[in-house]
């Protein structure tokens, strides 16, 4: 099998993905991941050359309604689903590093 | 009973919604411990809607197509005011603050929503094993999966829960349990059903649709959800065509071709006795009047490579909203990154990690045309084959799943192989087009088996008539 994604890259994208692996779970993944990716070599023996992609199976067009004004979700209703809330925001952690 | 007689008795008053309601609250009562179909179970909460049903008859008012009929929803359908799980801890503790269109239009129907129904986390899985609270067992044989990533759904109407459940499909998540639980599934016509309060797995291929005991009961549900909705811009504009009035026309005349490549030796793994089922099916249909030949639809066998690439990507921008700012959890950390980091790494389990890191990786740059920019030019050779195939048959047919329901803990450790279980079902999701399950006799192991139907975009009203043919034609099924 030929080495598809080594465990940098799967290092790589879970950092990109915003997850924390173990060594060992790094080690599973990889396997698993190239396992994935081997399967889907299958696609290289294709001539795809002359194809257009396909992203949609519809035709998307915009879609606009009327400018009128209808109900919208009640402010409150959705902060109360929020893990941490001050002064109608939703609050965080800080950004940059430095505690409050 | 079927829904379609149960809405009919509770609306000319001859049952109560209540009645109706207790009988199906009383067969949770007695299996669910076992089975393990639902998420939350809403007898409160349906009490009532049952007893507003019942007010209504009284009052000589007419509550709608579904009058009474107990409807479970799939655990990814958000509920104003009761939790939407998608049987993920990284959304414990999330009441939505608004209802799923198909939610809105199942109360104005009358129908009554029982529960949540387990799936697979995200509705990533074909096994219903992905939940984070457990799996859910095949009513049929509970040592079996229901199949997934729908299970919980699949299960409860195959175990007499109620009548009618809805689940969402992206890769066969509603037509793969509903073989291995022997029900009808149907995944409608991309954008014929709204997407409005669908949590969002892979956009450009999840769909809603129906399980149901019969085929007539499946299209009932499907006329009462489907329709255009101004809330989901993919949905289709048009007036949905009418399913229940033509179910009994037949097939006579109809030309159908068995999918060479999804039903014989090209694939490995299309079990000995399901291939036995479809050609026993596909003399049913010919016997019916229908032509029936075997035809090639080349590029479907690439269906599962591109799949496991495109929907990957996709989940994994959507599950980027995921960060324990807005809902869900939260699980605290000095900074907002390692706050990120920290909520999504004990949220998500193992199976939505790695679809998230694969569809991050076929998106990184480098590997962007190699996976992604492949894959989608797939897509457009299935479609093209597929438009090919449509000129000449009306319809299409190939087994649902490769074999009968396999054993829970059987291909949890192999990610590989649980893919593989979708290969008859993902090419219908890539073209949009519309495709059911339906019951077809058993296999070598007495579970059921299901073939599937496929149909050109908007082509629900052929494919709903061969799907009746086939089922007044099906032998008996497994004994439950």
């Amino acid at each position: 099998m030929t080495e598809r994604i080594t465990r940098q890259d799967v290092a790589h994208v879970a950092d990109l993905a915003q997850l924390s692996l173990t060594d060992d779970e790094l080690d599973a993944f990889t396997i698993q991941l190239a396992d994935i990716l081997d399967h889907a070599a299958d696609l290289d023996a294709l001539d795809l050359a002359d194809l257009q992609p396909t992203a949609h199976p519809l035709p998307l067009v915009n879609v606009f309604r009327a400018d009128v004004v209808g109900p919208t979700s009640d402010r409150d209703e959705v902060l109360a689903a929020a893990p941490a809330v001050e002064d109608a925001q939703f609050k965080v952690p800080p950004v940059l590093g430095e505690g409050p | 009973m079927s829904a379609r007689h149960l809405a009919e008795a509770v609306r000319s008053g001859a049952r109560s919604a209540r009645s109706v309601l207790d009988e199906h609250l009383d067969a949770i009562a007695a299996r669910e411990p076992e089975i393990h179909a639902f998420n939350v179970v809403l007898a409160d909460e349906a009490r009532v809607a049952a007893d507003e049903v019942d007010r209504r008859v009284a009052a000589g008012e007419d509550p709608g197509p579904l009058a009474g009929v107990p409807v479970a929803v799939k655990d990814n359908m958000c509920t104003r005011g009761i939790p939407t799980t998608c049987s993920s801890r990284i959304l414990e503790g999330w009441i939505p603050p608004y209802d799923a269109t198909v939610v809105e239009r199942l109360a104005a129907a009358g129908a009554v929503m029982v529960g949540k129904t387990n799936l697979d986390e995200f509705a990533m899985g074909s096994s219903t094993e992905n939940s984070a609270f457990g799996a859910t067992r095949n009513p049929l044989d509970t040592t079996k999966v229901p199949g997934g990533s729908s299970g919980g759904s699949a299960a409860a109407v195959a175990a007499g829960f109620v009548p009618l459940s809805l689940g969402s499909d992206t890769g066969g998540s509603i037509r793969q349990p509903a073989a291995l639980c022997g029900v009808v599934g149907v995944k409608p016509t991309y954008g014929a059903v709204s997407r409005y309060g669908l949590v969002a797995f892979a956009s450009s291929l999840d769909q809603i649709g129906p399980f149901a005991r019969t085929v007539s009961d499946a299209a009932l549900l499907l006329e009462v959800v489907n329709g255009h909705d101004p809330l989901d811009s993919t949905s289709i504009p048009e007036t949905p065509a009418d399913l229940t009035s033509v179910l009994d026309r037949g097939v006579e005349g109809m030309r159908i071709g068995i999918i060479e490549e999804l039903s014989g030796d090209v694939l490995e793994g299309i079990a000995g006795d399901v291939r036995a089922r479809l050609g026993e099916a596909a003399a049913a249909l010919e016997a019916a009047g229908a032509t029936v030949e075997t035809t090639s639809v080349p590029s479907t066998v690439y269906g599962l490579s591109a799949y496991y690439v495109i929907a990957p990507a996709e989940a994994s921008s959507n599950l980027a909203r995921y960060d324990g700012v807005r809902f869900g959890l939260r699980v605290d950390a000095p900074t907002s990154g390692d706050m990120h980091t920290a909520t999504r790494t004990v949220g998500f389990g193992d199976e939505v990690k790695r679809r998230i890191m694969l569809g991050t990786y076929a998106l990184s740059a480098g590997y962007y045309d190699a996976y992604y920019g492949k894959s989608q030019k797939v897509r457009t050779l299935i479609v093209d084959d597929f438009a090919r195939a449509y000129g000449r048959y009306d319809l299409l047919l190939s087994p649902t799943s490769p074999t009968t329901a396999f054993d829970l803990g059987e291909k949890t450790a192999d990610p590989m192989t649980m893919y593989l279980t979708d290969v008859c079902t993902i090419p219908s999701n890539l073209a949009g087009h519309p495709s059911m399950s339906v019951p077809f006799g058993v296999g070598d192991d007495g579970m059921p088996v299901g073939v599937q139907v496929l149909a050109p975009a908007m082509g629900e009203p052929a494919m709903f008539r061969a799907a009746a043919v086939l089922e007044a034609a099906a032998p008996p099924g497994a004994a439950s």
